[in-house]
């Protein structure tokens, strides 16, 4: 009787000194042979947190080539292995019930999406590329040299690393694609 | 400066900024200082956490900074209390102005050389005596603004259109790249500020009438809490003390956004706050890497490090383009060694001395091309191709309606991201739909939807607020078809240049000369993040990676691909990816990342010595000459040559940064100095004054110029304003984020502990307007202007003050704008609500402030919420919103 009443927690909280149940009183077998993932975690990358632009550092735990955790980074000086709860929670960016991890095509006037291969997608947005810029090709505007494409048009970059903002300011430049924006001007 | 020097201020006013839900990490600095005593001061229309955790809360009216600024500096320079030692040596207080600067306390609200038919100014005037001014990045040939076919104006007020032409006058600020800009020749000074002309006397006598009561009137702020801001700001600037100022984009989405900046900027010039530690001016920015972002600009306007875009009319070679700046005074004194090492990183072998190192490459400006007049000119079906990679403009651009019409007039878009946000699913459940505006059908936009990577499935750098490039390491391969944006843009151009291949097209030629080698890894082909770092931040003669842009030559013999980043990768290193735990180093951290410029973690530190080069104070000691070493030294990298005396003269004929003197701080202005007095490069005027927003339900009382005379307009169906002081629109409506959300959404509504925390699209509201427009706690409540009316749960709220302004009680409403009709948790967009008028330097949209009305329920469905703002429309007076096929309605020239 006395060793089923002391399984039970709620005695135990009673009993123990621990009435909001925050300390022994709550423990079991169970809880005991838990390990915390950030412990059982194959390996650690060190990241930034993608949200805005604090730059809390981060601590990415990996099992099994899936992302089990991630926490703040204590070494970090400007977060000091804070996160908010965006941050908390950007595992959940990772691994979120509606992410779209397939490439999906709508044709014109379409009215819903179809699947496509990535390599496809890549040679079709490659030959759009070509046209609109053949087609819509300036090389002078009032009799002054532009060199240029108004055609095509990019919007965003402050989510993006800037390896990635390097490659879209130098590969649309090269294009002669003038209209490059991003967030910073909203 | 940046989040850690927080703790060293005596007094922090957060302004524009709700920095504790908004940046919460962050704002731990600011308690660090409150608890070492320094005094919290929260200027903002709304009570947040933010002014809960402050020593003073000052509501203030949205739109209504620059009064309360300008105030402040009224009561310095009313009171004596500028750092006269600073302002004299460090600013440009004691240049004397030309005779024909007229004020706008002289010509009732706008400066001499403004242009009431084309809303520009002509700057000429605003010189000083005996210099010219020219831009310091690029040089313009014209001696003023109006290059070509001027747009559309509105004669009334002011307010440049934006037109339908490809070509118009060049932005000053387009112009200037950096901002900076060359004075031909020394001006007059005045040491003793007494002159007449002078900047400081200019000053004193344009916000002479910027008095408490004028801020009680302009922002209804009580003269009590302006008094106890204004004395606690002073006491706490000086010597011995410093102060900071931290702002969001409460500052920046105004008509006249910039010149809020500035005014904060002239404050902590005049309380010698700049460059100090625990002093001076801290932006907050909202995006992982919006700071690199525009560093690395995917930006119309401007190349790598903040060099200019070449303009069709006045750059038609290369030394037309350095121009004035080789060889002026100043670090864009180098600009040629800059810009012909970024031209060799992208040009490489084909970019050569005798072809102007392939500089006509480079395609050229004509004008104003940035995001919303894209969107205008898509609308009309004259851009073809759209690429969005991370962002949503249906929610997140002002005028969401705006964004989808243009999306349903291009051929062809590619969005890149990780959900199927609402800019990819426009055709299939937009608004328009419901409304009868748009049919799926009908439109003909080919969408490709190419899954993006997050950031633990990539390598690459974040550069933040505080211009800190963190590497981040890749922890998992992405799933299935999801890439890197490094991967999409690579193979992309991979693949293009393989079409091109042995084109004769001479406009293939910068396509195909490109440098697109980077080495790829691994089974998806990944390029290396790391090289394209490296060939960022430079190589030298011999291909080894330069320590810094001081190593750049204008020979052709290095390569940089963005100056501002050279360094970065010094001893073939990856600076970036630093992490020694700060425990290890001082509290500057120095060895933790990678700041730009050279690592130096607070810009233009010079200033935090005396002009002898010893600190203020010992309190204040930060950056310092070391006679015995013969160098500058102290925790921080010296933004300043390091063995420049601080009691070096320059040479007459000395260049670049030789030109600088040992007690000039400024060392990327061509003087040396702050400018309390902009002679040249703003679109809006020398000094900032206070004009109502473009949508106010009261009159400006300081000059019979309602709004900014410079303001950019867009004018069409698609964009309606609602007229100022209209009884129609009679609520003030500001927007803003909350903690568990980010931005438009797409980063935060398909998180399942995210929308669990807010659940809901919410108004605040105060009780005395609930009572006035009887509107319910959880109720609903309608939000109209004359672009669109939403819906929105209902929150009752003493948070939200009526203000007593211009002799009446005026309402606020807030909207959080995180919301859209996809994801875990859905609801109208704030932004719907929001029109689109711009500042004229940087065409930001005023989505900070505008008017509105409020009712109680639901907003009507189908084609009845067309008809419901189209009779508000005609109320107004605002014209017909009622859209043709597709939405096509025309860009149009106000009469």
């Amino acid at each position: 009787m006395k060793t089923w009443l002391n399984a039970w927690p709620v005695f135990r909280q009673l009993t123990d000194g621990d009435p909001f149940g925050r300390g022994d009183a709550v423990r079991s077998a169970k809880t005991d042979s838990l390990v915390a993932r950030t412990a059982s975690a194959d390996r650690v990358a060190k990241s930034i947190c993608p949200y805005c632009a604090v730059g809390c550092g981060q601590r990415v735990y990996v099992k099994d080539e899936q992302v089990v955790q991630i926490e703040g980074d204590p070494d970090s000086p400007i977060s000091r292995g804070r996160l908010c709860p965006k941050g908390a929670a950007s595992r959940n960016l990772v691994t979120s019930p509606t992410r779209q991890t397939t490439v999906l095509y709508r044709r014109p006037h379409g009215t819903d999406w179809e699947p496509l291969e990535l390599d496809t997608a890549m040679d079709m947005i490659a030959d759009r590329v070509i046209a609109t810029r053949r087609e819509t090709w300036q090389d002078e505007v009032d009799g002054m040299t532009v060199n240029r494409t108004m055609g095509i048009a990019s919007l965003g970059g402050a989510t993006l690393d800037n390896e990635e903002n390097y490659l879209m300011k130098k590969i649309y430049t090269a294009m002669g694609a003038v209209q490059v924006e991003n967030q910073a001007r909203i | 400066m940046f989040q850690q020097d927080l703790a060293n201020s005596d007094c922090i006013v957060i302004e524009g900024s709700n920095m504790a839900e908004a940046h919460p990490v962050g704002f731990q600095w600011v308690m660090e200082a409150k608890a070492r005593g320094a005094t919290v001061i929260h200027v903002d229309p709304r009570f947040t956490r933010t002014s809960a955790l402050a020593d003073v809360h000052a509501p203030i009216r949205a739109g209504t900074d620059i009064a309360f600024l300008g105030g402040l500096i009224n009561h310095v320079l009313r009171n004596g209390k500028e750092f006269r030692d600073y302002v004299v040596n460090y600013t440009n207080a004691a240049a004397i102005l030309r005779e024909d600067f007229a004020d706008t306390e002289d010509l009732d609200g706008v400066f001499s050389g403004y242009d009431p038919e084309k809303g520009v100014y002509d700057e000429s005037s605003w010189q000083y005596e005996g210099t010219q001014v020219t831009a310091a990045a690029g040089q313009r040939q014209s001696p003023q603004p109006g290059a070509s076919g001027a747009p559309g104006t509105n004669r009334e007020e002011g307010g440049r259109g934006a037109g339908d032409e490809e070509t118009h006058e060049v932005s000053r600020s387009e112009e200037a790249g950096s901002g900076g800009i060359t004075v031909g020749g020394k001006p007059k000074r005045d040491e003793t500020l007494e002159h007449p002309r002078c900047v400081f006397q200019v000053l004193k006598r344009h916000y002479a009438r910027y008095t408490p009561e004028m801020v009680h009137e302009v922002c209804g702020l009580e003269p009590a809490v302006f008094t106890r801001i204004a004395e606690a700001l002073t006491a706490n600037s000086g010597r011995e003390r410093t102060s900071a100022f931290v702002y969001s984009v409460g500052w920046t989405h105004h008509t006249v956004g910039v010149q809020y900046i500035r005014t904060a900027s002239v404050l902590q010039m005049l309380l010698g706050n700049m460059g100090r530690p625990g002093g001076g001016i801290l932006a907050l920015r909202g995006h992982a890497s919006i700071q690199g972002s525009t560093d690395i600009p995917t930006l119309y306007n401007l190349l790598p490090g903040y060099i200019p875009m070449p303009h069709a009319s006045e750059h038609r070679d290369l030394d037309d383009f350095i121009g004035e700046a080789a060889g002026s005074v100043g670090y864009w004194g180098n600009m040629k060694k800059y810009a012909v090492s970024l031209l060799k990183a992208w040009w490489g072998d084909a970019a050569t001395p005798e072809n102007d190192f392939a500089f006509g490459h480079l395609p050229r400006l004509t004008g104003n091309h940035s995001t919303y007049q894209t969107i205008a000119q898509q609308i009309q079906g004259k851009v073809p191709g759209y690429f969005l990679a991370g962002e949503n403009p249906v929610v997140g651009h002002a005028n969401g309606k705006l964004a989808r019409l243009g999306l349903a007039n291009v051929e062809w878009l590619v969005v890149r991201d990780l959900q199927l946000i609402e800019s990819a699913t426009f055709w299939q459940n937009g608004p328009e739909l419901e409304t009868g505006e748009l049919r799926t059908e009908d439109i003909g936009t080919e969408v490709f939807f190419m899954p993006a990577a997050t950031h633990v499935e990539k390598d690459g750098s974040f550069t933040n607020t505080q211009r800190l490039l963190q590497w981040h390491h890749q922890a998992v391969e992405p799933p299935d078809d999801a890439r890197s944006d490094l991967w999409f843009y690579f193979h992309l151009g991979r693949l293009i240049r393989e079409k091109l291949a042995g084109s004769t097209d001479p406009r293939d030629r910068p396509l195909l000369d490109l440098t697109w080698d980077y080495p790829t890894h691994g089974p998806l082909r990944e390029p290396s993040a790391d090289a394209v770092l490296r060939e960022i931040s430079g190589t030298g003669p011999d291909g080894t990676a330069v320590s810094g842009y001081t190593e750049l030559a204008d020979d052709g013999s290095t390569a940089c691909g963005c100056w501002i980043y050279s360094g970065v990768y010094a001893d073939e290193v990856n600076q970036a990816a630093r992490r020694k735990p700060h425990r290890e180093q001082t509290w500057v951290a120095p060895e933790w990342g990678w700041a730009w410029p050279m690592n130096r973690r607070t810009l233009y530190n010079r200033a935090s010595a005396d002009p002898a080069g010893k600190p203020w104070s010992e309190r204040k000691a930060y950056v310092y000459w070391d006679e015995d070493a013969g160098r500058w030294t102290g925790p921080d990298v010296p933004d300043f040559q390091a063995t420049k005396r601080p009691d070096y003269v320059p040479p007459d004929d000395a260049q670049a940064e030789d030109g600088i003197g040992g007690a000039d701080p400024f060392i990327m202005q061509n003087d040396g100095k702050a400018w309390l007095f902009v002679p040249s490069g703003l679109a809006d005027g020398p000094m900032p004054s206070h004009y109502e927003p473009a949508e106010s339900p009261v009159p400006n009382p300081l000059y019979s110029r309602q709004a900014n005379p410079a303001r950019e307009e867009l004018r069409g169906a698609w964009n309606r304003p609602n007229p100022a002081q209209s009884e129609v629109f009679p609520y003030v409506v500001t927007t803003y984020r909350l903690t568990e959300h980010h931005t438009a959404g797409g980063m935060s509504r398909n998180l399942p502990y995210l929308t669990e925390l807010q659940p809901e699209f919410f108004c605040e509201v105060s009780p005395q307007l609930a009572a006035e427009r009887g509107l319910e706690h959880l109720g609903w409540a309608t939000i109209v202007s004359a672009r669109n009316a939403i819906e929105a749960r209902v929150l009752v709220t003493e948070r939200m003050r009526p203000l007593r302004v211009a002799g009446r009680e005026v309402h606020q409403v807030g909207l959080p704008y995180h919301w859209g009709s996809n994801g875990l948790t859905t609801g109208d967009s704030a932004n719907e609500v929001l029109g689109v008028v711009m500042d004229p330097n940087v065409h930001i949209q005023e989505s900070k402030v505008a008017t509105c009305d409020v009712q109680p329920g639901r907003r009507p469905r189908g084609p009845a919420l067309v008809e419901y703002v189209e009779a508000y429309r005609q109320r107004a007076g605002s014209g017909s919103g009622r859209l043709p096929h597709n939405g096509r309605a025309p860009i149009e020239e106000k009469s």
